[in-house]
Order: C-alpha cells, then sequence, then structure tokens
C-alpha cells in the first residue's frame, strides 16, 4: 500500500493531522507524522522526513503532504537525502491543502491506490468548497 | 588559509552566533522571528561535527550541510545546506582553497540555493546578497587579483546587496505573507549571507 507522510512545522499539527486522518482508515499503518524538529521546536527536518518516508513504504511508494514554507523545501531536500543513500523510494509531494489533502489520500491509499491515484486524489481536494 | 575550513566554519559560526540576537530581531519584523535562534542551533550542531582534523575541506562542507539541514529548522536549513553540500561536492578531496575553486564552490552553491528556493535575484532573499557577491569576486580574479582582494570586493557587494533588499519586496518565504509592509527592511537572509562572506573573508586574511 502507499504510505502518506505528513510533514509539519509543527510536531503537534503533524500528528493531529495523522489523527484525524487516520480515523478515515483504521488499521492502515503507513500513516506516519513528521512534524518539528527532534527536540520538539518548530521547523522541519529533512532527516526526520527521510526517515519518515523510509517507514511509511511498503514498495509501493509514498506521498508526502506538506504545510507552509520550508516543508516543502525539506521534503525535497528529503528525497534527496535518500535517493544519495541509494534507497529507491517512488516519493512525491502532493501540491495540497496539508488536512484536506492528508484525509483524501489516506482514503486513497488505503483503498489500495497507486501513488498516482493517491496523489491525484489529494490535489483534488484543493477544488473541495467549504460553503 | 592558514587553520583550513575548521578555522573558517568556526569564523562563520562565531560571527552568526555573535549576531544572533540582531538576526532575530530582523526578522521580527518581517517574518518568524526565528532566524538568529535557527541559524545559532546549526552552527552549534555544526561545530559539533567538524574537528580541526578535517581537512578536507569537501568532506567538512559535507557534514556542515548535513548538521545545517537538520538543526536550522526553517527555510534557511534546507537553502544553506544545499548551498555548503553542493559547496563540498566541487571541493571534495581539496585541502586547500585557490582563487578558481573557491569561485567554482561559490556558483555551485548559489546553484543548490536556486534549485532549492526556486528564486531568483530580485525577491529580497539571500541571493541579493550572494549573488553579486560572486560576481565580483570573479571579476576581481579574472583581472589576475589576488583572492583577499576578491574576498572585499564580495563583502562590499555583499552589504550593497543587504542594502538593496530594502528596496524591494518580498515575494519568497514568510515575508511575502507582508506584501508591501516588507518594504524599508533588510533582508534577514541576505544579512547573514553576507555575514558568511564576512568571515569566509577574514579566515582567508589570517
Amino acid at each position: 500500500m502507499v504510505g502518506i507522510v505528513i510533514v509539519s512545522h509543527s510536531w503537534k499539527i503533524a500528528e493531529g493531522i495523522r489523527d484525524l486522518a487516520g480515523e478515515m482508515a483504521q488499521g492502515f499503518t503507513g500513516l506516519i507524522a513528521a512534524g518539528g524538529l527532534e527536540d520538539g521546536s518548530l521547523g522541519t527536518d529533512p532527516h526526520r522526513i527521510a526517515s519518515a518516508i523510509t517507514e511509511a513504504d511498503s514498495g509501493d511508494g509514498v506521498v508526502i503532504l506538506a504545510d507552509i514554507g520550508s516543508s516543502i523545501m525539506s521534503a525535497e531536500s528529503a528525497i534527496e537525502l535518500l535517493e544519495e543513500d541509494g534507497q529507491k523510494v517512488n516519493a512525491v509531494i502532493a501540491d495540497a491543502p496539508i488536512i484536506e489533502g492528508s484525509v483524501c489520500a489516506v482514503v486513497e491509499a488505503a483503498g489500495g491506490g497507486s501513488v498516482d491515484s493517491v496523489l491525484k486524489c489529494a490535489e483534488e481536494s484543493r477544488e473541495a468548497l467549504k460553503l | 588559509m592558514s587553520g583550513g575550513i575548521y578555522k573558517c566554519l568556526s569564523e562563520i559560526a562565531g560571527r552568526i552566533t555573535d549576531n544572533k540576537d540582531f538576526l532575530t530581531e530582523l526578522d521580527r519584523a518581517i517574518g518568524d522571528s526565528d532566524h538568529g535562534i535557527n541559524m545559532a542551533r546549526g552552527f552549534s550542531a555544526v561545530m559539533e561535527k567538524v574537528t580541526p582534523e578535517d581537512t578536507d575541506i569537501g568532506a567538512a562542507l559535507k557534514k556542515a550541510g548535513m548538521a545545517l539541514l537538520s538543526k536550522v529548522g526553517g527555510a534557511s536549513g534546507p537553502l544553506y545546506g544545499t548551498a555548503y553540500m553542493e559547496a563540498g561536492k566541487v571541493l571534495a578531496g581539496q585541502t586547500e582553497l585557490t582563487p578558481e575553486n573557491l569561485k567554482a564552490a561559490f556558483e555551485a552553491a548559489i546553484a543548490g540555493i536556486q534549485k532549492r528556493g526556486k528564486a531568483q535575484r530580485g525577491e529580497k532573499t539571500m541571493l541579493d546578497a550572494i549573488i553579486p557577491a560572486v560576481e565580483a569576486y570573479s571579476q576581481v580574479i579574472a583581472a589576475g587579483v589576488d583572492m583577499n582582494t576578491a574576498m572585499e570586493a564580495a563583502c562590499s557587494a555583499a552589504r550593497e546587496g543587504v542594502e538593496y533588499t530594502k528596496t524591494i519586496i518580498a515575494t519568497k518565504g514568510r515575508a511575502s505573507y507582508l506584501g508591501e509592509r516588507s518594504l524599508g527592511h533588510q533582508d534577514p537572509g541576505a544579512t547573514s549571507a553576507l555575514m558568511t562572506l564576512e568571515a569566509i573573508r577574514d579566515s582567508l586574511k589570517e
């Protein structure tokens, strides 16, 4: 199954989204939060994200949902770290809102979707109207 | 360069740490108030990783880049981290800086920052200090003048670049949320880039 990694500057945000999105797919183990720095402070850490990608990957690839600013740069750096390390993971970053995108991605991944279809679902959540 | 790459990185770490509050103050005006704190944390991690025994400049820069990547936390982490690692690739196996290999390392660092940040000159970022600095450095070197003079020229150009960032609006990073309110403030990233160049200049002179 495709894994999902949640990248936020905040440990609480990443954990919270994991809990919220995880409700949609009980028992889905490929949903990993990578929030904050090692010491719990605000920020994003490419090494933590790289570990989360490895943990989330079961061989079918990983879709990353990220919040603002440096989270995208850190996620890109994480993918490069894995490549330089010789690890073959098909990891892609979704251009999607982090909460809505995560919920959609988890539903699709737990249903057996491919990386492409999980990515598509996450990105389609951008268009979802709330009112 | 006496003292080698360890001395140079110590000089950068010292300058960043001494100016931690100033950098954070600049970031309070147009960002998320953490640039000084983040950079100081990053460089304290760098100084835990590199030792005076590190003579291979490329290997030391790679270690420094990895530490910055993990410990800075803000956008400067992946940006400076990538810059150091790309410069490190160019200088792999080198134990001495020459006018030419330093130029190549600077250019690789800029390419790394641009790849990571997808930014151009004129967007109120560290590139507004580094790009003119490296252009000035390269001109002096091309004229056959020594590296110390070239680094002086680089620092002057970077200082002008920092001043220039006061006159433009941020379109990248957290400051871009402020739009016109970012006018009049110098960019913290450009400022820490200037400090880095000044530290390199000083460590080459000694």
